[in-house]
């Protein structure tokens, strides 16, 4: 059988390239990864009017065929045909920002030089013409020699025609050579300035609407305010949108929970389906909320052009740790979940400054450590006032959070000055014009996350779950044996116990350390078991948690775990996230053993000092 | 590549908001290899029109420049490596 043709969208970034891909195929589309590298594949299928299928892939956008970044370096190979993973394309749509010609045009002459079918997208005329720039599309192919379709993707505009012409082109015999002649850039960069002032027919100068939002948006005093005010919103819309949903996940879980309860005869098989794999994966997709919520805010400032207006704001502040003004997004929503943030880095175009934002990610307090943090503050500081407005418990959690946030800038300064040390510093981006998204393309984007982020639970950490839940269960107590003493991890929990009594910790937190490792806020639940299996008289609710808690830690040895949370990398899915990222075990293995560290030392020092102080007592 | 002297002359990062300018010379020896095939990119190129448009808030870094019928940030650092003359002020409407 012969494979489907092969059509490539190509283009500068900004152009508008995956609107179009989206106009053109639709939401049936498949998102991987190159091998190798972490760029995403995005694939899709558009069918002609004749029924023929024809399979496009979105190359990364581009400048020009000299890459400055991977992603470039990526749709270099694949229009040369020597990236894995790929065939050669068949042939090439190019997309251009019709406002914006002389820039696009040199790659569009690239592009064309390789001798492929084109056909060139004249992309955003409506910009264009609210720019107060008219073209000669017909000129520009003529100087171009290849057909011109004028479009406006975001708004579906000459889409069919566009259609049609892919149609024609696929139908001509091509008999073409394909090749790569390597034209200077400086050259092309002249030539594609030839032809673009040929093709404008007339251009009357207006105020831009993109420069009178950036006088106020990027003002030095009001820009940094209105960011604080987006971001505010953003973290509202987090908590507060997510909380029913989240709710209902939790109910439907203990619905399926209970029916296979009912359904399956206790034992093993039980106990693995229930405990380990709907227990394990219900606690992390309970999370999906959060996640897509913020996705679909992320989706919205990249779309608008806002993202990287907010990257320019932040820039000095983050390059004084060794970042860069794009960290800062994805930074700042590892708050809510480090998953998202990670995957969002991939808008960093440095690998080392993205690196470091990927392994200082996890130190921002994410929403899983509220459920540890919650527990432990009610249980052990007092709710006292300490002025008005201002409660001991609210500063605790405040002290967490802002410990949280300076270990990842200091994490970042020292990673940049020793194992990430030299590149970067680059901070150059296109401020592209300011636009509204179409509402589709946005939730083409939650729904290509929300399947990663379910593929990932319904593999990886269901996977990790179930070993937990085995460790916990086997070999079986048998009468007058506690189960968290018998079982394989009640031997780990005493292996690990002997490590972590210096700073503290007992064998109850060595137990609940091991199942945490899923997702922090298991931490809370497998306390709540351990408790409950060793008195089985008592029923252990929140309160009555707390209670026990009070009776068998003492103050300092709930400070220590407390500062254990802030650092330590407690997630399956953060490194399961780091791997994919960092198309390796090493990175994640870096992380996971810094953070650990980190988690180590800051319990330790705090156990001490507490002790020290006369708070070791129960 | 080393331009003759002109008295009027100044580097990129110097020149202030709102004031156009003429590329005459780039210090592509300043910058590393990424950093100058990005500016290449960005359209960055002698005889050039190139306009500062905002500055950060903080430490006026990074800095919007209009290159073309493009705005682009950039450092302040990478500014400097551009030589720019000024053009003399034009009404826009």
């Amino acid at each position: 059988m012969n494979p489907l043709p092969l059509v490539a969208v190509a283009g500068s970034p900004n152009a508008g390239k995956s609107a179009l891909f989206n106009a053109l195929t639709g939401a049936r589309q498949k998102v991987g990864n190159y091998p190798g590298v972490t760029v995403e594949r995005h694939s899709g299928r558009l069918t002609l009017a004749d029924g023929r299928p024809v399979e496009m892939v979105d190359l990364p956008g581009a400048y020009s065929l000299d890459p400055a970044s991977p992603d470039e370096a990526v749709t270099r190979d694949v229009l040369l045909g020597r990236q894995k993973g790929e065939r050669t394309p068949d042939a090439l749509v190019i997309v251009l920002d019709a406002s914006n010609l002389d820039n696009h045009l040199r790659f569009a002459l690239q592009l064309i030089e390789l001798g492929l079918p084109t056909i060139i997208a004249l992309n955003m005329v409506d910009l264009a013409k609210r720019d107060g720039l008219e073209l000669d599309p017909k000129r520009l192919s003529g100087e171009l020699g290849v057909p011109v379709i004028e479009t406006v993707a975001v708004r579906r505009r000459g889409i069919k025609e566009l259609q049609a012409a892919i149609d024609d082109m696929l139908s001509a015999p091509f008999c073409g050579v394909h090749k790569h002649v390597k034209s200077d850039l400086v050259h092309l960069q002249r030539r594609a300035r030839e032809i673009a002032s040929a093709a404008v027919v007339s251009e009357t100068p207006v105020r831009r609407w993109t420069h009178r939002l950036d006088a106020v948006l990027l003002h030095p005093v009001i820009g940094p305010v209105i960011l604080a005010l987006i971001m505010f919103v953003m973290f509202q819309a987090v908590f507060a949108w997510s909380a029913a949903p989240m709710a209902w996940i939790g109910d439907a879980v203990a619905w399926v929970s209970a029916a296979v309860s009912n359904a399956l005869p206790p034992g093993l098989l039980r106990s693995m389906i229930v405990d380990g794999a709907i227990a394990g994966v219900g606690a992390v997709i309970t999370f999906l909320p959060q996640i897509l919520i913020l996705f679909f805010f992320i989706l919205l400032l990249e779309g608008t052009g806002y993202m990287v207006r907010a990257a320019f704001l932040m820039d000095r502040l983050m390059h004084g740790v060794g970042l860069s003004g794009r960290a800062f997004i994805p930074l700042l929503s590892s708050f809510a979940c480090a998953v998202p943030g990670i995957m969002a880095t991939r808008t960093i175009d440095d690998p080392k400054d993205r690196l470091t934002t990927i392994l200082v990610a996890p130190l921002m307090t994410c929403s899983a450590r509220l459920p540890v943090y919650t527990l432990i503050i009610a249980a052990f500081i007092p709710d006292t006032r300490l002025a008005w407005g201002v409660g001991l418990q609210g500063l605790v959690m405040f002290g967490l959070y802002i410990t949280g946030i300076a270990g990842a800038l200091l994490a970042a300064l020292v990673l940049r000055r020793g194992v990430l040390k030299g590149g970067g510093g680059g901070f150059m981006m296109e401020l592209p014009k300011y636009q509204w998204p179409p509402l589709k393309d946005v939730l083409i984007g939650i729904l290509t996350r929300a399947q990663i982020f379910l593929k990932r639970a319904g593999t990886i950490i269901l996977g990790t779950t179930i070993i937990l839940w085995a460790l916990a269960s086997i070999p079986q107590a048998g009468p007058g044996q506690k189960q968290s003493q018998v079982s394989i991890a009640g031997h780990i929990a005493s292996g690990i116990e002997t490590v972590v009594k210096p700073i503290g910790f007992n064998h109850d937190i060595s137990l609940a350390l091991l199942p945490a490792m899923a997702a922090r806020e298991v931490a809370v639940s497998a306390i709540a078991t351990v408790y409950s299996i060793d008195s089985p008289d008592e029923k252990a609710g929140a309160t009555k948690l707390q209670d026990q808690l009070q009776h068998r830690w003492s103050l300092a040895t709930a400070l220590a775990f407390l500062a254990w949370f802030v650092f330590a990398p407690q997630c399956i899915s953060t490194i399961a996230v780091t791997r994919r990222e960092t198309n390796g075990w090493k990175w994640p293995l870096f992380m996971v053993t810094y953070l650990f560290a980190l988690a180590y030392l800051a319990a330790g020092a705090t156990y001490w000092i507490a002790v020290a102080a006369g708070l070791g007592g129960t | 590549m080393n331009a003759p002297f002109q008295p009027d002359t100044t580097s990129l990062d110097r020149l202030a908001v709102g004031t156009r300018a003429r590329v005459c010379s780039i210090d592509w020896a300043a910058l590393d290899e990424a950093e100058a095939c990005r500016l290449r990119h960005f359209g960055f190129d002698e005889g050039v029109t190139v306009e500062p448009l905002h500055l950060g808030p903080f430490g006026r870094d990074p800095i919007a420049i209009r290159v073309g019928r493009m705005t682009v940030a950039i450092r302040r650092r990478h500014a400097g490596a551009v030589q720019v003359l000024p053009i003399q002020a034009q009404p826009i409407r």
